[in-house]
């Protein structure tokens, strides 16, 4: 177990019996935690494991900015209760770099001036990798279909398209 | 978020068992309704029973030559399932129609089912409601109805369903499997949604104590002759203002067999026998569809806002009955193809 792992786990262990027991992989770390039960997976990343990189934005499903993969499929964090993960394998937008190179669809989003204000950016690169590992998305009506869950209030839409299609070798 | 109580459940018996032995429990499973309207503290269990580790997520051939889904099935993997693809692609169709793939990502099939009305008053714990709180009062009837219904309201509730995979079941003519402490039971898919009347609190003819364990589809799935079109305030993402899900089948130019249903329109969704019985034998022609379609909306009654659905219900249903006569059914990609 990490410090890290060891702290929170001291932490969140306290006191209630209201708290369950709950192992994430986040980022191929594996979290032990004790939480409450209405604990969103989305308030475990920013709230109990400082990955502030996965956005509130709505906290009701309607936006994106909280999308990460759950065992490699892309969800929505805010409507995840952390406890129904026990064992899953969750990676948030901290994850995606290796080695300290940037995944694909970061340079891509940095490459095509993806983004504006930044705020939607984390749930739309790893919406977008969910899309991308799913296979579906062959032209651009489908990437835009298919990644209309990710709502981007600054419509930075054209060169987002643009920065999942260079990361699919589509020129 | 209230607190509650959570459980997770290990086997079908013990999940029944748990919801017998705590009146005030609810199962989830991809929690995709249930937790949003739990932060809105409109739903208020004191237990919840995780019910999404249970052995109901196979998609199996039945013996009768239809199709059997476990009520865990997530909504994406249902709408890409190679045999709904093939042989049920209007339910392929109005699945891809619904909510994002993040969403269709963690929703079931039996949650689908069972998801409750997006009405603004519904969802708002200040104003009165009728669903939410039994004789409260409805915001809507007097209220912004622009999305709300037209046909088969009460003085009571003027909500609608939201789903869209239900429209295309509700052509299907699917059977719900239930499980509760009685035993099992099936319910043909025009039984299992329910009108308002005076009891809008109930959206469907489930029993509080009992679980949805799989749908299972009849063999003839109109994979030739079919389409879901949806009309909505946005090009995806949206709940239908209108949407029609057809099946027909086809004898040359003329019409042999005839269903359709509309969804965004009514507390279930919408379909009209007699409207269905015209179109039998008839030229599969604008003139025969226009004729179904005002059958069906004969009945038809706006609100102060959504009168206009009226309309653009009548050209939908001719829209989505032309595409399905053609074979060439609503791209839910490329809104502008059919």
């Amino acid at each position: 177990m990490s410090n890290e792992t060891a702290a929170i786990t001291a932490e969140t262990s306290k006191s209630s019996p209201d708290r369950i027991a709950v192992t994430l992989i986040v980022n191929d770390v594996p979290k032990r935690l004790r939480i409450p039960a209405w604990t969103t997976l989305l308030d475990v990343l920013r709230e109990h494991l400082d990955l502030t990189g996965t956005k509130k934005g709505c906290d009701q499903g309607q936006c994106g900015a909280c999308t990460v993969l759950v065992d490699g499929r892309r969800v929505l964090s805010c409507l995840t209760l952390a406890v129904m993960q026990d064992g899953a394998s969750i990676t948030t937008i901290e994850g995606l770099a290796k080695d300290g190179v940037l995944h694909p669809l970061q340079q891509a989003f940095i490459d095509h001036d993806a983004f504006q204000c930044g705020y939607c950016t984390p749930g739309q690169i790893c919406s977008a990798a969910g899309l991308i590992a799913e296979g579906k998305a062959k032209t651009a009506d489908e990437i835009r279909e298919l990644m209309s869950g990710n709502i981007c209030r600054c419509g930075a839409y054209p060169n987002i398209v643009a920065a999942i299609q260079q990361v699919m070798g589509r020129p | 978020m209230i607190s509650f109580q959570y459980s997770r459940a290990n086997n079908i018996a013990e999940a029944v068992r748990v919801m017998a032995d705590n009146p005030g429990a609810k199962f989830i499973a991809g929690g995709t309704n249930l937790v949003d309207l739990m932060k809105m503290d409109v739903e208020r269990p004191t237990k919840l029973i995780d019910v999404s580790k249970l052995p109901l997520d196979k998609v199996e051939e039945t013996t009768g030559g239809g199709l059997r889904i476990g009520a865990l099935v997530r909504n994406s993997d249902l709408a890409y399932h190679p045999l709904v693809e093939r042989r049920y692609p209007v339910l392929s169709s109005a699945l891809l129609a619904g909510a994002s793939q993040q969403l269709r990502n963690m929703a079931s099939v039996g949650g689908n089912l069972l998801q409750r009305t997006r009405c603004p008053y519904f969802y708002d714990v200040a104003t009165s409601c009728n669903k939410r709180e039994a004789g409260s009062g409805c915001s809507a009837v007097g209220g912004l109805n622009r999305m709300n219904a037209i046909l088969g309201a009460s003085d009571s509730c003027i909500a609608v369903h939201p789903s869209d995979m239900c429209v295309a079941l509700a052509v299907l003519e699917a059977k719900i499997y239930v499980i509760g402490p009685r035993g099992e039971r099936v319910i043909a898919f025009a039984d299992f949604h329910r009108l308002p009347e005076d009891m809008p609190q109930r959206d469907n003819n489930l029993n509080m104590d009992e679980l949805v364990t799989a749908i299972e589809l009849p063999p003839q799935g109109f994979a030739a002759n079919y389409t879901y079109l949806k009309v909505r305030d946005r090009l995806s993402y949206a709940f239908a203002l209108v949407s029609v899900a057809v099946g027909l089948e086809l004898d040359g130019g003329r019409v042999k067999e005839a269903r359709f249903a509309l969804g965004g329109v009514a507390h279930k969704p919408w379909r009209n026998a007699q409207a269905e019985a015209v179109l039998s034998d008839r030229p599969a022609n604008e003139a025969t569809f226009t004729h179904a379609a005002d059958l069906v909306l004969r009945e038809a009654k706006g609100f102060e806002h959504n009168t206009f659905k009226i309309e653009l219900a009548r050209r939908a249903i001719v829209r989505a009955l032309s595409q399905a006569a053609r074979g060439t059914s609503q791209s839910q990609s490329n809104k502008k193809i059919a």
